[in-house]
């Protein structure tokens, strides 16, 4: 849906200084860029549910990270975002590939489609859901919208293979 | 064995004014009977485990100073995989101790998986850790402790420490929200 290119700028024009991450074949095609722009540092971690807790150290050490997982992390994630989020009150902002949304061909009936957004809801996390390329403003309308309350937020892409 | 309150007395003893001390668990419990310091985050709330990640982002976000992350066994178990994450970023600055009682203390002394048998030195330098040490006496420790503590990183501390049974957990020093903005004061962070 979005070239890296299109990322990495966007990234960049939002003052994220640290993408913290763990892939999926949609938003792990995305690093190349991240890292040639240069504006944005790649953390690569083992589980996402480091990736929030890296996040809020940057956070909290006065850095501006974004978290970037497939939905599948956002569930292994689950106590990691308790307390950064709520516990700790840090407004986290995460993008979210969200499997099989476009096509399940690769993975037929995938429960990522049942669970993905209960799992945002229930972590009280609001996102935007992104499901065409015209729509790349609304992640920067919703992260700065997010930053300026203050607030944790997500934003799901949509994909179309696991 | 030593005391894990000795232990930890150390490393209060040692941490300079501008270096950031994480402590968790049994430590955190420990820490808090201490003179407190801005720079110390008691991670208390804690999400089990993830001391060493609060860490690895304090430590890049702050490069210039070092930080201290005082971890239980039991935790340290359960998020390995961020010793990898930590050798990957190559955090100079990052120091990570565990101190290992072989059991979980604050729920009531179980056993830790791996007590008395898994190598946590050999972890961290399979991992790629840049320092790796063990200390299981008072006295090696304070002899050691400022050469271990704040040797080029990332570094990573075991210690062996006494199980105390029937000891209570630690108790949140107060609301974490409001902890962690004057923690991101006191790092001048906005
Ligand atoms: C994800 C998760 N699982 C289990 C617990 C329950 N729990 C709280 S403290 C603790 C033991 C911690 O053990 P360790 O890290 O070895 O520290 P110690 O108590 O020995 O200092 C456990 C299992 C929890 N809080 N979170």
């Amino acid at each position: 849906m979005f070239s890296g290119q299109q990322i990495a700028e966007l990234l960049e024009s939002l003052g994220v200084t640290h993408v913290v991450t763990v892939p999926d074949s949609t938003i792990g095609q995305w690093q190349e860029a991240i890292e040639r722009r240069r504006a944005t540092q790649l953390v690569r971690v083992c589980r996402e549910g480091e990736a929030w807790q890296v996040a809020a150290g940057l956070y909290m050490g006065g850095k501006r990270p974004l978290v970037m997982i497939q939905c599948t992390g956002l569930f292994e994630s689950g106590d990691a975002i308790r307390n950064a989020v709520h516990d700790w009150k840090l407004p986290l902002f995460a993008i979210i590939g969200y499997r099989s949304y476009l096509n399940q061909d690769t993975l037929p009936g995938d429960t990522c489609l049942v669970f993905t957004e209960p799992t945002l809801d229930a972590w009280k996390i609001d996102y935007r859901l992104i499901t065409s390329a015209d729509q790349l403003p609304t992640i920067a309308e919703h992260f700065t919208a997010s930053r300026d309350r203050c607030a944790a937020g997500a934003i799901l892409i949509a994909e179309g293979k696991a | 064995m030593m005391s894990a309150k000795e232990a930890l007395a150390v490393v209060h003893q040692l941490r300079g004014d501008e270096d950031i001390v994480i402590t968790t668990m049994t430590p955190a419990r420990d820490w808090m009977t201490m003179p407190q310091h801005p720079r110390d985050l008691v991670m208390v709330p804690s999400a089990m485990s993830h001391a060493t990640s609060m860490g690895l982002g304090l430590a890049l976000a702050q490069p210039d100073r070092r930080v201290i992350v005082c971890n239980g066994d039991g935790s340290m178990v359960m998020n390995l995989g961020s010793l990898v994450s930590i050798a990957e970023a190559r955090t100079s600055n990052l120091t990570v101790l565990v101190f290992d009682n072989g059991t979980y203390e604050v729920t009531g002394s179980q056993r830790v998986p791996g007590a008395g048998t898994a190598n946590f030195v050999q972890f961290a330098d399979g991992a790629g850790f840049a320092a790796t040490f063990q200390f299981s006496d008072i006295d090696t420790w304070r002899r050691g402790a400022r050469n271990a503590l704040f040797a080029p990183g990332p570094t990573f501390i075991w210690l062996r420490v006494e199980s105390v049974a029937g000891m209570p957990g630690p108790k949140s020093p107060g609301p974490a929200g409001a902890r962690a903005t004057a923690f991101m004061a006191a790092l001048g962070a906005k």
